[in-house]
């Protein structure tokens, strides 16, 4: 790619921004660019992280999915419920990635069997798998002391911890999708043209289900991550986390109507949610701040991105 | 002029809406290496005649023949096999996507699921060149060019995948002058390449200067079908408008 290109390249600017902020943060405080820290910070993107990739596929392809929180709920408590009726820990783990990508599919076949909006569809999601998870457990929350899980949540693997591969895993993994893929290049269609990318022989209904199913797998997948950090599967977990990854994808710069974007940006912006949280939290600034620092974030990442395709 | 054996031919098409007759043993005819004019006011039934054939909708009663054979066409799908493409008025495209992407929406040159991007720009490319039609980049998202750069990649998509058939309904109606002109270059191209097109407008200054032969609907009937230059251009208006055929001791048709 020449230099030239390189300025309209979406993931440069925000990179660039999550650089500055990192050099801001690493001179008001020694603390932050500490091993313990980073390992701290990376730990706490790695579920928004995961959440946000499939996100940004489903804002990518025109829609939207309110339910990840939910779903990532109903699968930890899956988990945790099989753990406790002494299933094996592996077994457990796929019957939750299972229960998450089968919720998935459900969002994608009410979207497209009964025409009902993705915001619609999803928000009735949200509360069927987290009402689910709480009929299932009872409201209890079922400790997970299995190794496999304990491994997941709390190892180091050359010094990094084990989330942060899935992370990596995931984003390597969707980036190929979108853009090697023919199921990749369908996302991007649907997300431009909903009626012509029908018109001209693409199974839309098809690859619609498939990208709420892949949604609803990776909040499974941080449904593992999440089991493994909290050593249990309390089913009121990551309320309202679904706002944190809609919120980063936005933050990444993915247009919200659908059919631009790159889901790497998603990871940036997730990152830069975290250092807000996290470099308020080691200046000792109350905490309260940081929902008003992130809403102002938002705000401004879209406004920036308005300004930028005014001037295309 | 046009080869002796047709194209497509439908035969006594007619169309019932409920009670409503759209159509009434309408027939139409179309060689390779022409461009045929169908015309006709609003509600003429032109348009529920070209639906028909691009299986959009499907016919009460009548045959249609393609290549001299017998045909069903129950759906898109079905046109599409029998080599019928159209073109709408509106720009089918995705302006997101770039040219290749736009051409090869639904039928991406893949490898087990996997894109040969390299293959598709280079098939784009060519294809471009063989109508020459100039794009300053095929990595530019369609959104950024013209009205008639788009029109003519859907030309080009549609005429990519062993078309013979191009049905144009309204193509120029978005368009400027200069790129209806373009359009219509391009037509002529592809018209030298043996297709067979049908061009619906209602611009009759176009349709006179530009079609071969021209069928008019008045309706749901065909009024008269024939060689563009039989006629003037007031007598083509005032067939549409009368929906009788103009007198003539020289020229008779069936109709």
């Amino acid at each position: 790619m020449q230099i030239a290109n390189l300025k309209f390249n979406p993931i440069v600017w925000i990179v660039l921004v999550a650089v500055l902020m990192a050099t801001i943060l690493s001179f008001l405080s020694p603390f932050f660019f500490t091993i313990g820290n980073m390992t701290n910070l990376s730990k706490q993107v790695s579920i928004v992280a995961i959440l946000a990739a499939g996100q940004a596929v489903v804002i990518i392809s025109g829609g939207i999915d309110l339910s990840v929180g939910s779903v990532l709920a109903f699968s930890a408590v899956v988990i945790g419920t099989l753990i406790q009726m002494d299933i094996n820990p592996t077994v457990a783990m796929f019957a939750g990635l299972f229960s998450g990508t089968f919720a998935g599919c459900i969002n994608g076949l009410v979207i497209t069997w009964a025409k009902i909006p993705p915001f619609i569809a999803t928000l009735g999601m949200l509360g069927i798998a987290r009402g689910m998870a709480l009929v299932i457990t009872g409201g209890v929350s079922h400790p997970v002391l299995s190794p496999l899980f304990l491994y997941i949540g709390n190892a180091k693997l050359l010094g990094i911890p084990i989330p942060v591969y899935f992370v990596a895993l995931t984003f390597f993994a969707i980036g190929i999708m979108m853009h090697k893929t023919v199921f990749g290049q369908h996302v991007y269609a649907i997300g431009g043209n909903e009626r012509v990318a029908r018109l001209q022989g693409i199974p839309v209904d098809r690859q619609k289900v498939k990208i709420y199913a892949l949604s609803g797998f990776l909040a499974a997948m941080a449904a593992v991550v999440m089991t493994g950090r909290l050593a249990a599967t309390p089913p009121s977990v990551a309320q309202a986390i679904e706002l944190q990854a809609i919120a980063a994808v936005i933050i990444g710069g993915v247009s919200f109507v659908g059919g631009r974007g790159l889901v790497l940006t998603a990871l940036v912006g997730a990152l830069i949610m975290a250092m807000i949280t996290n470099g308020l939290n080691i200046l000792g600034i109350s905490s309260f701040y940081q929902q008003v620092l992130i809403g102002i974030v938002i705000i401004i990442a879209v406004w920036l991105d308005n300004l930028k395709s005014s001037g295309r | 002029m046009v080869g002796s054996n047709s194209l497509v031919e439908m035969r006594s098409i007619s169309k019932n809406f409920g009670g409503l007759q759209a159509l009434k043993n309408v027939s139409l005819e179309l060689y390779s290496g022409e461009v045929l004019g169908v015309l006709g006011h609003n509600g003429a039934g032109k348009s529920t005649l070209i639906k028909i054939l691009a299986g959009a909708e499907t016919s009460s009663a009548g045959t249609i023949l393609v290549d001299g054979r017998e045909t069903q066409v129950r759906g898109p799908k079905d046109a599409r096999a029998c080599g019928i493409e159209t073109i709408y008025q509106e720009l089918a495209l995705c302006g997101n996507l770039n040219a290749p992407s736009n051409l090869y929406m639904g039928r991406e040159i893949n490898k087990w699921g996997f894109l040969d991007k390299k293959a598709m720009k280079k098939e784009t490319a060519s294809a471009l060149r063989r109508l020459n039609i100039r794009i300053n980049s095929l990595e530019t998202e369609v959104e950024a060019m013209s009205g008639g750069q788009r029109q003519a990649i859907s030309i080009s998509r549609a005429v990519h995948f062993d078309t013979k058939i191009l049905i144009m309904d309204e193509p120029t109606a978005a368009l400027g002058m200069d790129e209806s002109k373009q359009v219509m270059d391009l037509t002529v191209e592809l018209k030298k390449q043996g297709l067979g097109i049908i061009w619906i407008s209602h611009d009759i200054h176009e349709v006179y200067n530009f079609t071969d032969r021209i069928t008019i609907l008045h309706g749901g009937e065909n009024v008269i079908t024939g060689p563009t230059r039989d006629f003037t251009e007031d007598e083509i208006v005032s067939m549409i408008i009368s929906g009788r055929p103009v007198e003539r001791l020289d020229y008779k048709e069936k109709v």
